[in-house]
């Protein structure tokens, strides 16, 4: 767990990729990209169709931990907007008793613009707690305290003539982006213009790995 | 015998037919399976054809008759060539046409439709072409199927792929016989076997042609001092050179593309006399090898130094010198490399070896004396992979609908699945189906599913586009291009180097010096470096283990050091000191030291099972040892040995090499090894769950990516018998972990383990103590760099 400040809010990157405040009592996933696995298999790809368990297993571990009272997922917690067909009724059940037992948020994302409306919870396109803003995707501009997902962040760093990668928390003083939590999400490296683009100069990350480590920009290769 | 057309040919040639030409010819006049063993260079390829050659001039056809299967592309064009001269001097109207990869598509439609009588191509082309509805009508005239260095495809995964594809030509031509040329191996029965049809066992006659004169071979070691550890050979570089100017052609062979960098540069550093030397290895464009294979034709080379990328090809006449630089690993593939040199069965081959450091000499010692005993040591041949049956049964499904029984049949009729479990079969049925999982949740997709007159078919046409652009077996690591800023092409080095680098260092490759600039997309862009030390290429691969019957050739030689007269005297000297301060080690025993130095303590086993046995030794030693508190620090292993270092002394030795280890133990390592990972993603693509990524492509939106890695943990967790995951750790035990060699090593040593507790470091654990530092660091190793890197940035205020 690494504790850091956003919008003079005190946040909690947790080792599992989950972001947790304390204040409010939330936990904050995203990118879970439930049934990836079975949306493969409607392509003749035939990814092994555990994908969605093993994430709402992870999610559980990490409610369980945590006992918030609110939990936001910030989208793409579908891989399509197709899941309904494939996915299985121990799955929904799992879905249900979670959002029944927690105050949900179901944020909108460009893989699953229309949300989760059988599952319970709440949808919307994005959510606004201040000091924070949680939404998809990050905005250009507009942007102090806002908590985002999408680019499925992971960092790099060069250790003598190794060098270590894994999914990591990126963050300036305005914003924070996730990693992505789902078990079958792979990463893009936060030194890509694409998510570097949205962060100012001296931004950090907060890399996970066997616990959560800081690193600033200039320690990251691409 | 209507071959006097023949004979009249070699006569105008002034050539005489060798002896087992002549019998190849009566083989084929019998119809018989045949395995041809002779050396390179015997005229052992036009002895496959000549049979065939016969029975077309006595029967002219229009239909397909032979089917020629070479490991090279390369080659088939080589042989084409070779073919279509005599053919045109014969005056023969016999067709004669390569099918690879490189082939135009029109071209290969037309070959569908029209086949040439003899069709020269590949293991993987060869799959493709028996994939069409069509096949069957191609292959019925079919008389003879030759494969060309069998002994290089039989142990493979192509090996696996060409056997399912003999099975399935069997049942379309039944009467065609098979012939397999190969060069002299130790096992010609188990390689005829590999030919067999496995359940009708059809004899298959063995032709052995045997080079009249033994190779000469000798050992070079440099005037400078012998190096005590490092596999490079630089120090010799003056004597190698003074070789080159006294022979025609040398073939200098070495055993990693960054040795072979090192040495060319080293040659031309010394090279005085200007004399012509090129560099050829794998990485290299193939424009750039191509150049190099012509002047070599051409004779216009007086030495190319070379990796295993010359191992198999082209013969060159004008080679009158071979040099192998470095230990050789193995008495096989050294007799191929010497081979390459003097392709006249009636004069002898020259070699060179060249040790690079103390134990290599011991190892060339051995080969050499194994070279003149003909102690040979052969690949055992495996049984056939389930990743590679899964893409077979693929491949069948598109040619049209089957019938699973008939197929099971079918397939045990391939020798390399001839113990097929019913069960493993309809595992790989089901994974080809739907994936196969234990949870069922794909009910509504099929790949392939059961439909009408009980019969397998595939479900739509995408299965079929999907199979044809992922067949075959080798899955290549991701490359990237090297590219002069505004230049040429050079070559293409593993992307895990690329990422290595920082602007402005300076590497060598394709024999210059160069600085990386910069990568974009999928090109690394380089200018022409300056300065001295460079950051040399390491690529993977290339470095083979010992291999055992040279292991073997070592432990006697070191038990006994006094049987070998020419032993350098560094070396002699060096074993002698061994003998008065610790003992030398039996070959029935394992010799274990324990010393202290520096406050660690260090184990070091002379154990001579080879680098990859050794490596999962020192997992499995440094496990026991964490769970016993003796706190190991780390390990190297060699080809050689294995040295463990620790905070506290090692105890309990017979405990810790326990024949036990190789169960929960391993089974735990493996499961969280990072290689593991690797070999899966290869397994995941030639099964064909996950698309090949052709190399220097870049990924299209289009194409499908996800990380094998993510696959392969959420399988382990929730479906650990899958078939894919029993397929990699089949490939892991016989491949990186070698525990095969481990086993035995550990049964034999049993009881016999002799500890020696020293002062200090003894003489023959120098070289591997010198090896320390070499390696990467791993595991928990990283954990404390990176906590190091952290806390080293913070300190210095770089952190937030």
């Amino acid at each position: 767990m690494f504790e850091f400040y956003l919008s003079n809010t005190r946040l909690i990157a947790d080792i599992s990729g989950a972001l947790f405040w304390p204040e409010k009592q939330t936990v904050i996933f995203s990118d879970l990209h439930l049934e990836k696995g079975s949306w493969f298999a409607k392509q003749n790809i035939f990814l092994p169709p555990y994908d969605t368990l093993d994430t709402l297993n992870r999610v559980e571990k990490v409610i369980n931990y945590f006992k918030p009272s609110r939990v936001i997922s910030l989208g793409d917690s579908f891989h399509d907007d197709t899941w309904m067909e494939r996915i299985s009724k121990d799955q929904i059940a799992k879905i249900l008793n979670l959002t029944n037992s927690y105050e949900w948020f179901w944020i909108h994302g460009n893989h699953d613009p229309s949300g989760a409306p059988s599952l319970g919870g709440i949808n919307l396109n994005h959510y606004l707690d201040p000091p924070l803003t949680f939404r998809h995707e990050a905005k250009r501009g507009l942007a102090d305290g806002e908590v985002s997902g999408h680019f499925h962040p992971k960092a790099k760093i060069k250790l003598n003539r190794n060098s270590f990668a894994d999914r990591c928390f990126v963050s300036d003083e305005k914003r924070v982006i996730l990693p992505a939590f789902g078990s079958f999400t792979g990463g893009l490296n936060v030194m890509d213009k694409a998510i570097s683009s949205f962060l100012q100069d001296d931004f950090k990350v907060f890399l996970l790995g066997s616990k959560v480590r800081q690193f600033p920009k200039m320690a990251l290769i691409p | 015998m209507p071959k006097n057309f023949i004979e009249n040919w070699f006569k105008r040639k002034s050539w005489k037919l060798h002896d087992h030409q002549i019998k190849m010819i009566q083989s084929g006049a019998l119809g018989l399976s045949t395995l041809l063993i002779a050396p390179t260079g015997g005229g052992k390829t036009l002895a496959g054809f000549l049979p065939s050659i016969i029975e077309l001039n006595a029967d002219p056809k229009n239909s397909l008759h032979t089917i020629y299967i070479s490991p090279l592309k390369a080659l088939t064009v080589d042989v084409a060539r070779n073919l279509l001269e005599p053919l045109s001097e014969m005056d023969l109207k016999i067709t004669v046409e390569t099918r690879t990869g490189d082939t135009p598509q029109s071209k290969r439609q037309r070959q569908r439709k029209s086949p040439p009588n003899i069709l020269l191509t590949t293991p993987e082309s060869l799959a493709l072409l028996i994939s069409y509805p069509d096949s069957a009508t191609i292959f019925q005239e079919l008389k003879c199927i030759v494969i060309d260095e069998l002994h290089a495809l039989a142990p493979t995964k192509r090996g696996d792929l060409l056997s399912l594809a003999l099975a399935r030509l069997n049942t379309w031509a039944p009467k065609a016989r098979r012939v397999g040329l190969s060069a002299t191996i130790p096992n010609p029965a188990e390689m005829a076997e590999y030919l067999s049809c496995a359940q009708t066992r059809n004899p298959v006659q063995i032709i052995e042609a045997k080079p009249t004169k033994k190779p000469s071979v000798e050992i070079l070691i440099g005037n400078s001092r012998l190096p005590w550890s490092g596999h490079m050979g630089i120090y010799a570089i003056n004597e190698i050179y003074s070789a080159i100017l006294n022979h025609e052609t040398s073939l200098i062979f070495v055993n990693t593309r960054a040795q072979a960098e090192l040495i060319f540069q080293a040659l031309w550093k010394v090279n005085d006399k200007n004399l012509a030397v090129a560099l050829h290895h794998g990485s290299l464009s193939v424009e750039q090898r191509r150049i190099v294979e012509n002047a070599m034709v051409k004779g216009a080379l007086r030495a190319v130094v070379a990796t295993s990328s010359l191992d198999l090809g082209i013969d060159w006449a004008a080679v009158d010198l071979v040099i192998q630089i470095g230990a050789p690993k193995g008495v096989s593939r050294l007799l191929q490399r010497i081979g390459r040199s003097n392709h006249r069965l009636d004069e002898p081959s020259k070699a060179i070896l060249v040790p690079a450091n103390r134990f290599e000499v011991l190892e060339c010692q051995a080969a050499f004396r194994s070279v003149l005993d003909e102690n040979l040591d052969g690949d055992i041949l495996r049984q056939g992979g389930l990743d590679v049956l899964a893409q077979h049964i693929q491949g069948v499904a598109c040619s049209g609908p089957f019938d699973k029984e008939v197929l099971f049949k079918e397939i045990r009729n391939a020798s390399a699945y001839k113990d097929l479990s019913v069960e493993d079969f309809n595992s790989v049925i089901s994974f080809v189906c739907d994936g196969g999982y234990a949870l069922k949740t794909y009910d509504r997709y099929r790949r392939i599913k059961l439909g009408d007159n009980d019969l397998y078919r595939i479900v739509d046409s995408s299965t079929a586009r999907r199979y044809r652009m992922n067949v075959g077996t080798i899955v290549e690591s991701t490359t990237l291009k090297v590219k002069m800023r505004r230049g040429r092409f050079l070559g293409e080095v593993e992307e895990y180097f690329a990422q290595g680098l920082v602007p402005g260092d300076t590497f060598i490759f394709a024999g210059r010096l160069l600085t990386f600039e910069g990568i974009r997309e999928t090109t690394i862009e380089v200018s022409p470096g300056r300065g001295e030390t460079p950051k040399v290429p390491s690529y993977i691969g290339g470095r083979l283990p010992l291999s055992s019957n040279l292991a073997e050739g070592v432990r006697d030689l070191i038990q006994n050091p006094s049987n070998c007269q020419n032993l350098a005297a560094p070396v002699k000297e060096w074993l002698e000191r061994q003998e008065q301060l610790s003992t030398l080690p039996k070959s029935d025993e394992l010799l274990v030291e324990i010393f202290q130095r520096r406050k660690l303590f260090y184990m070091v086993a002379y154990s001579f099972e080879g680098r990859n046995a050794h490596q999962t030794l020192g997992m499995l030693l440094t496990r026991r040892m964490e769970r016993s508190g003796t706190q190991p620090l780390g390990f190297v292993a060699t080809d050689y040995a294995i040295a463990i270092w620790s905070l506290k002394p090692p105890s309990n030795i017979e405990d810790l090499f326990d024949e036990d280890m190789l169960g929960d133990d391993l089974e735990n390592w493996m499961a969280e090894s990072t290689v593991l990972k690797r070999t899966f993603r290869d397994v995941a693509v030639i099964a064909g769950l996950i698309d090949r990524r052709l190399p220097g492509h870049k990924k299209t939106g289009k194409q499908v990516t996800f990380s094998s890695d993510l696959i392969y943990d959420v399988l382990r967790k929730y479906d650990p018998n899958h078939i894919l995951l029993r397929a990699t750790r089949a490939d892991a035990a016989r491949g990186f972990t070698d525990i095969h060699r481990l086993g035995a090593l550990l049964k034999r040593i049993k009881t016999n383990i002799n500890v020696k507790y020293l002062t200090k470091v003894s003489p023959l654990a120098i070289p591997i103590l010198l090896e320390i530092g070499r390696e990467n660091v791993k595991g928990s190793a990283i954990e404390a760099l990176l906590d190091d890197a952290e806390e080293a940035l913070i300190s210095e205020g770089m952190a937030l």
